[in-house]
């Protein structure tokens, strides 16, 4: 959030709708997502209720468990849910691409697509990661057998959620969060966690304000909350009786009975997710509605590259997640999540222009016009000389640089810039001297289009979108006894397979 | 002039008042310059009944599944003599208990009124501290009382106080599960300074009988159920630094009658109910005598107040509204209209607005330039 932001919500309060924040999409949306909306039952730790799922908006697959407290409702559930998404993934697992190599790089292949979960918030992403923790460590066989598809349901799960902290990746995301970074609502960031709230916003039906909309979001007859929570009231009133006389149609030993009273619970709950199921779509669609950025298609890759790891490992016979990170593999995640953050922030600054002028008012970038060009200009200083033209550019955005600071643009990514100068021009400008090194082509005379001419408009930000390399970590045996030591290999226990879900 | 107590009965109206509790408590210091919501918990008012008469009903339902389970478990710890819960005292926090007593002050001799639940209370708790003795004692549901904004009010209290080496232990029994050793950040947050609460107002108590602070350990204990099963867990937290909060808040809890002095001597929130229950009072009236007790609206209130939906209606336009940090980022500029107005170049005037209005301008031309559409 920025300034920036934040006077587009206030735009949106005024105009009664929420207002563009990008003019790109920043995110990977997939030919084929898969949308799962799941639903938990009140006050349990993540008991699934019910879930709608699937590849195609027209047919969504209805899991619903009729009894949650039940350990045997929720595995076949959890069976039930494994053959939407497993054979999903594994849907994936056949065509490959070649990776050409790079200095240093072998050329490689990988997998030509990934998967792409699509859940309503983030409390669904944290469903997925707990549904995933209690499913990936059971086993086919001994004590408490589970079908074998459930625990590789809990291994991609865990995959997914862990992936879906990283930033820039697209493997699992949440609608809210998707929409929320591409538009700004003129409600706070807590209510824009109320996907048919913030959809109402972005897209209000005819006639209606983003108010009105937002407000008949909030009014659970009409939009069921996206969940994994559900609304209380549907609890008391509808659930709750169903569940009660489905109990009692068991104990009774009446099938036809509870197979009536199942009806009818499948009957609630569909109403209850359909409305979400749909919005979802909606959502995609407003998503696709933007062009993607230039890096959007790099990032993907990456997604690409671990996923192809990830199912490596599990060819190779790996075992589940641990339950915790090893010293060494949680610093080296934290060192990654933050070059990732920097990285990608910078990506989408130099892929929009409307990420960038957030940088520009916080003094990181600038913009403005080339008023003077030496495009020939020669360092002759040293023993061989080098091309190293100027150029001289105002902007009117407050420039805080020191000199000697080294920036780079959008327009020219392999081209750096050195400050030389920095004074007032006038009328609130800033007059900036710069000299620029590489990305001009091999001779002494620089390329054409390779130096901005008198005129253009060019944009210098502090930041590049290139390389960085990532920090060395010791090997897991070499972990320092500051951090206990190397630590004993994990290995998957019986009673990991046996724990109690109750 | 009348009497707080006077003026805030006639306030509330002609219903019984409603009891304070750690949730309320820690949620009126989550906000402390609310002067409506001070003055409409001071006077036991019904906030659920009042904004669905005005208009504006707050779902705080409670799911029943989720109130079945929280007392299951709760029933459970505390089953026979709460023996699971010493075993997780002896086991998980190698606790040196000896035999314990327990004692239930739910009841006094099947009668609940809270004077004389509250003076048992006292006479126990002031026997087991005076009698120096090491026997563990445990304490299931004392009355306690605590000064909230110059009155007393009593805790409907949720907790056990558990005596050992001579210092008191706040336990307190939630029912969100421990997850490979981590919980919801947020219902943790809750779960503590809701102890800490209890933690002041136990020692409150100890103080009116001579007994100093240190009686009362600066550590709580947190039971939870454990990974995906009901199997409990314990675990101890430091409340410290929420105690701190705490107070804080509560001394900067503006007086009550303070606040009174500044309203409308005839205000009342009665619904001037017929004699079947049904209110005949017009909801504008109400919504109007709302209106007159200043509100400090946040997003942060539709978590924890009734009142939410009716307030946030009325801060329409107000920055704060967006939330603290987006009012901060638009340089704490009150109103949607004149942030807008000043990134429009309106003139800002002498004083505080020149330097918000500079950066309103630049951030506008910026914006404009990045969409191609002015702003």
């Amino acid at each position: 959030m920025s300034t920036l932001t934040s006077l587009a919500r206030a735009l949106a309060v005024e105009r009664g709708r929420a207002q563009p924040l990008c003019t790109v999409r920043h995110l990977h949306v997939s030919d084929r997502p898969l949308v799962v909306v799941p639903l938990a039952m009140a006050g349990e730790a993540n008991a699934p209720l019910a879930a709608m799922a699937g590849d195609d908006p027209r047919s969504p697959a209805l899991l619903v468990v009729s009894q949650p407290r039940n350990r045997d409702d929720r595995f076949a559930f959890a069976a039930e849910l494994a053959d939407v998404i497993v054979p999903y993934i594994e849907g994936f697992l056949g065509a490959e691409e070649a990776v050409p190599g790079g200095p240093g790089r072998e050329p490689r292949t990988r997998l030509a697509d990934a998967p792409q979960l699509l859940v309503p918030s983030p409390a669904g992403i944290a469903f997925v990661r707990l549904l995933g923790r209690s499913t990936r460590f059971r086993r086919a066989e001994g004590p408490y057998p589970v079908p074998e598809r459930v625990p590789a349901l809990g291994r991609w799960l865990t995959f997914l959620a862990e992936r879906a902290e990283y930033p820039g990746s697209s493997l699992l995301l949440a609608a809210t969060d998707a929409l929320a970074g591409h538009w700004a609502s003129g409600q706070s960031p807590a209510e824009d966690l109320n996907l048919a709230a913030l959809a109402g916003w972005i897209e209000p039906p005819d006639g209606l304000s983003g108010w009105e909309a937002a407000a008949a979001a909030e009014d659970p007859l009409t939009w069921p909350p996206a969940g994994p929570a559900t609304d209380p009231t549907f609890d008391n009133e509808v659930l709750a009786p169903l569940i009660a006389a489905h109990d009692q149609a068991r104990a009774a030993g009446d099938i036809a009975a509870m197979g009536r009273v199942r009806t009818r619970l499948e009957q609630a709950l569909a109403s209850q997710l359909l409305p979400t199921w749909r919005l979802m779509w909606r959502a995609v669609e407003l998503l696709r509605g933007l062009p993607p950025g230039g890096h959007v298609g790099m990032r993907w890759c990456a997604d690409k590259d671990v996923f192809t790891g990830y199912v490596d490992y599990l060819r190779e016979g790996g075992p589940p997640q641990p339950r915790r990170d090893t010293a060494v593999a949680a610093a080296r995640r934290l060192a990654t999540l933050e070059r990732l953050l920097a990285a990608c922030s910078a990506q989408r600054a130099f892929d929009d222009p409307l990420v960038m002028a957030e940088f520009r008012l916080s003094g990181e970038a600038m913009a403005g016009p080339v008023t003077a060009a030496e495009p020939g200009r020669q360092d002759t200083s040293g023993p061989r000389r080098k091309l190293r033209p100027h150029i001289t550019m105002e902007t009117s955005d407050p420039v805080l640089l020191d000199l000697g600071a080294v920036l780079s643009s959008p327009a020219r990514p392999r081209q750096e810039a050195r400050v030389l100068s920095v004074s007032a021009a006038g009328a609130g400008r800033t007059r900036v001297v710069l000299e620029l090194a590489g990305g001009m082509g091999r001779g002494l005379a620089a390329a054409p289009g390779s130096v901005p001419e008198v005129g253009e408009v060019v944009c210098y930000a502090t930041f590049s979108d290139g390389y960085q390399r990532p920090p060395a970590f010791p090997e897991l045996a070499d972990t320092p006894w500051t951090h206990g030591g190397p630590p004993p290999a994990y290995v998957p226990s019986d009673e990991d397979a046996r724990e109690v879900w109750s | 002039m009348d009497s707080t107590e006077a003026r805030l009965d006639r306030i509330r109206g002609k219903v019984p008042p409603r009891n304070h509790n750690a949730r309320t408590i820690a949620a009126l210091s989550s906000n402390p310059g609310c002067a409506r919501r001070a003055i409409m918990d001071a006077a036991g008012a019904d906030k659920q009944r009042l904004a669905a008469h005005a208009g504006f009903p707050a779902g705080f339902g409670q799911s029943q599944f989720a109130i079945t389970r929280g007392n299951a478990f709760e029933a459970q710890v505390k089953a026979n003599g709460c023996a699971e819960l010493l075993r997780l005292l002896r086991d998980q926090l190698r606790l040196p208990i000896p035999e314990v007593s327990y004692d239930n002050l739910e009841e006094v001799g099947g009668d609940a009124s809270r004077e004389l639940r509250h003076a048992r209370t006292r006479h126990l708790l002031m026997r087991t501290a005076a009698s120096g003795r090491d026997a563990g004692t445990l304490f299931d549901h004392p009355l306690l009382r605590l000064e909230v904004g110059g009155r007393a009010v009593y805790l409907e209290p949720d907790l056990i106080a558990f005596r050992l080496n001579g210092r008191f232990h706040v336990v307190e029994i939630k029912s969100f599960a421990v997850i490979d050793g981590q919980a919801d950040g947020d219902k943790v947050a809750a779960a503590v300074i809701q102890s800490a609460v209890y933690v002041l107002a136990l020692r409150q108590l100890l103080a009116e009988l001579g007994i100093g602070p240190d009686a009362v350990a600066d550590e709580v204990i947190l039971v939870c159920p454990e990974n995906f099963a009901n199997q409990p867990t314990a675990a101890a937290l430091d409340v410290r630094k929420q105690l701190t909060v705490l107070r804080r808040q509560l001394a900067r809890l503006q007086r009550v009658d303070t606040l009174l002095d500044l309203l409308p001597a005839a205000l009342t929130f009665d619904l001037d109910p017929d004699p079947a229950g049904t209110p005949r009072r017009p909801a504008a009236d109400l919504a109007d005598a709302v209106r007159a007790v200043p509100a400090r609206y946040a997003p942060e209130c539709l978590a924890s107040c009734e009142m939410c939906f009716f307030c946030r209606d009325e801060a329409r336009g107000a920055t704060a509204a967006l939330g603290r940090a987006v009012r901060d980022e638009l340089c704490g500029v009150e109103h949607v209209a004149s942030v807008l107005s000043l990134a429009r170049g309106a003139d800002p005037g002498p004083g505080e607005l020149a330097e918000a209005a500079q950066v309103l301008r630049s951030a506008a031309r910026l914006r404009q330039e990045g969409l191609g559409e002015a702003v």
